[in-house]
């Protein structure tokens, strides 16, 4: 099953390699993670997307926590959550198409960014579902170029993976 | 009045007590080892780093206090990651100094350039890599509070020459403030109040003890438990000495070179009290028939441990000396049963033994060394069957009195360590049970020990084998005993020609006179004992096998 872990880790330099290095040296996947700036200075967060069973779950968590820059780690899984990625594609655009992407772009209320002679880029969106379809239907056009990020997410409503407690006062 | 970076950690390591540090200095530590020159700091030279960090490891191990261990930047620094990786595997407060290339030259491959904080990312609990000076003195203090609270671990700390230079105004902190960094030290009370149900229900209990039982201080609490529950304990190799083994309810170590009556009583026992061990594979053997009838309750300050190889039915983090207090007053007097009567039994008619042939027996010069020094010396080992034979023929009674490499299982280990070890408690016999593969590998300790005059005893086992693989070779491989015959100087010229009392030992009678030399001498002392040569650690659990099936002894 896979899991979506919401980590807050100081802003230290090296912290990505920590949480990295242990992903890769006691063998668990991860499937996606992202790393940003928070609404604190010296805390960033990370979304780590990562398969497993329960048992390999507990484990990561626990091996998490031991990483002194490790400060919050939460398994939002089974919470209510809001997660998106972001994808940019340059797709081959020569006139006669325009307005058959421009009508999938509209669908999926994904941008055009850019205007080449023979390119657009579009941006899109949305979660992992979303993503994938718009990937699909642009597709046939010919995609010269992909690149995707990782999941962000966030708890829905009044709870909060911050720095201080988590509030469940919904 | 501001101070360099090099005074600063000077000071910052007297304010944390520290009174002795091993190390080697190069060029990108030298300012540091010019502020050492005119401190009170005492300063061992070693001959090789990887002893420094080894010699740091034995001092903590034997005296509870944190070991410092300083090298300079590249060839230095890895030198020392053997000795920092032995130390993360068995949980040993240690702190590694590193010098570093300046700042402006980082990563530009510079000379005795090595990311010595990359390379020991996965073997240390935390490290440092220093930029500025005014950070200096906050992560000197954090380290040492990472490295000595917890479950205990190295951390290194890199410093670049210029940080060494730089001048700043010194305040060494009171506090520690790490947001991601605070263990749980108070076991749930409710979790306990089972336990003390479960154990008050079990027929056939064990306790089972690691060394998180004596880094925690916690020898007392788990005697009053075993007394008070009349549980049998077994000790892993790193619990060894948590509990007197001359006590009836001692049963000796367990797993693979364990004794049968430990083996036997895991393995029929329908409650195990995990206390500070976390299952390796050396103890449990085949892990589906680990403990098969048993429930478990697992007490360890680290809960990454619990759960981790083997299911446990109560959990318990916390410091194990407070939690095992809080059970104890839990506990009513039980009283001797059947499960007792069993367990005397198979000590009765299962002890370790081995055939006296007329020849030198390796086991006889353990036992001897137990009789000579009445239980009471410190006892470091190397790695292989000295190792095996150190924790199986001398009884230990007290904790920090049997110090080996166990979970990384390094030879070179015992002498380096042998060395730390007597810096930090010089009124002990400290005795290093060696192989002559081991003694081998960090034989250049023999000169610090000379030149310090820290009166060391090597007694090496030799039986011109690497003799833990030839054993595994004859079981195994069809005695196809592929490189393992090795031969050596004679080391009664070689200690002679460091300085140190070289004997060998060929005969039964012998031995004890040559000990008792050596004890006398005060000086560092090398005994080379010519042992049988194709004698086997017995019993053994084949490797795979479950433990409670078991080959000889």
């Amino acid at each position: 099953m896979r899991h979506i872990l919401a980590v807050l880790v100081e802003n230290n330099p090296g912290v990505l390699t920590r949480v990295a290095g242990l992903f890769s040296r006691r063998g668990y996947n991860i499937d996606s993670l992202t790393v940003g700036r928070t609404e604190s200075l010296n805390i960033s967060r990370m979304t780590i997307v990562v398969e497993g069973d329960d048992l390999v779950l507990e484990q990561v968590t626990k091996q998490l926590h031991k990483l002194i820059d490790v400060i919050k780690i939460n398994d939002i899984t089974s919470e209510q959550y809001v997660d998106r990625e972001l994808v940019l594609i340059k797709v081959g655009a020569d006139p006669v198409v325009r307005g058959e992407i421009l009508q999938i772009v509209d669908i999926f209320r994904a941008r055009i960014v850019d205007i080449g002679r023979r390119t657009l880029i579009i941006e899109c969106t949305g979660d992992e579902g979303k993503i994938n379809a718009v990937i699909e239907s642009l597709k046939p056009f010919g995609i010269k170029e992909l690149v995707r990020t990782g999941k962000v997410a966030m708890l829905r409503g009044q709870k909060f993976t911050s720095i201080s407690e988590t509030k469940e006062d919904e | 009045m501001p101070l360099s970076g090099a005074e600063i950690i000077i000071k910052s390591l007297q304010e944390e007590g520290v009174e002795a540090i091993f190390g080697y200095p190069g060029g990108q530590i030298l300012p540091f080892y010019d502020a050492l020159y005119s401190s009170s700091l005492k300063h061992y030279l070693v001959r090789h780093e990887q002893g420094a960090a080894h010699a740091a490891d034995g001092y903590a191990r034997a005296t509870g206090k944190p070991g410092v261990c300083v090298a300079t930047s590249g060839p230095g620094a890895t030198n020392l990651v053997t000795g920092i990786a032995t130390a993360y595997m068995d949980s040993i407060p240690i702190i590694a100094l590193t010098g570093q290339v300046p700042c402006e030259l980082l990563g530009k491959d510079s000379f005795q350039e090595a990311d010595i904080t990359g390379i020991t990312l996965p073997i240390t609990k935390h490290n440092f890599l220093v930029n500025d000076v005014k950070d200096l003195a906050r992560m000197i203090k954090e380290a040492f509070h990472i490295a000595t609270t917890g479950r205990p671990g190295p951390v290194l700390i890199d410093i670049p020459k210029d940080v060494q230079v730089n001048k700043t105004k010194f305040r060494y902190p009171e506090n520690v403030s790490l947001k991601g960094y605070k263990p749980t030290f108070e076991g749930n009370k409710g979790q306990i109040s089972l336990a003390a149900k479960m154990i008050g229900q079990a027929k056939k209990p064990v306790i089972y003890a690691g060394g998180g039982v004596i880094s925690s201080g916690a020898s007392k609490e788990l005697f009053r438990l075993a007394e008070l529950t009349l549980s049998p304990v077994t000790t892993t190799l790193m619990g060894i000495g948590a509990f007197p083994e001359t006590h009836p309810l001692s049963l000796g170590m367990l797993g693979m070179h364990g004794t049968r009556a430990a083996n036997y009583a895991v393995s029929q026992s329908d409650l195990l009290i995990a206390v500070g061990a976390r299952f390796d594979d050396r103890v449990t053997g085949k892990i589906a028939e680990f403990a098969s009838h048993a429930k478990i309750i697992h007490i360890d300050i680290d809960p990454a441990e619990i759960g981790k190889n083997v299911r446990i039915d109560i959990p318990i983090v916390g410091d194990i000396k407070k939690v095992l207090a809080i059970l104890n007053s839990k506990m009513e007097q039980h009283l001797a049963g059947d499960w007792q009567h069993k367990i005397a039994e198979w000590k009765e008619k299962h002890p370790l033994f081995y055939e006296s042939n007329g020849s030198l027996k390796p086991q006889f010069i353990v036992e001897q060394i137990h009789d000579i020094t009445k239980g009471k010396a410190i006892i470091v080992t190397e790695v292989g069957q000295n190792q095996m034979w150190a924790a199986q023929y001398y009884k230990y009674t007290k904790p920090r009195t049997f110090l080996s490499s166990g979970g990384l299982g390094t030879m070179g280990y015992g002498l380096p360590a042998a060395i730390g070890a007597k810096v930090g408690c010089p009124d002990s016999v400290v005795i290093d049970i060696a192989g002559d593969g081991s003694i081998q590998m960090n034989i250049q300790e023999l000169a610090t020990a000379v030149h310090y005059n820290i009166p060391v005893i090597v007694a090496i086992l030799n039986n011109n084998f690497l003799g833990m693989v030839r054993q595994w070779q004859e079981l195994f491989f069809d005695r196809r005993y592929s490189h393992t015959e090795i031969t050596g100087p004679d080391f009664v010229k070689l200690a002679e020609a460091y300085g140190a009392v070289g004997m060998r030992v060929e005969k039964a009678k012998d031995v004890k006179p040559a000990l008792k030399k050596a004890i006398e001498a005060k000086r560092p002392v090398l005994i080379d004992f010519t042992v049988e040569r194709e004698e086997n650690v017995f019993p053994m659990v084949p490797p795979g096998g479950a433990i409670h099936k078991m080959l000889g002894g």
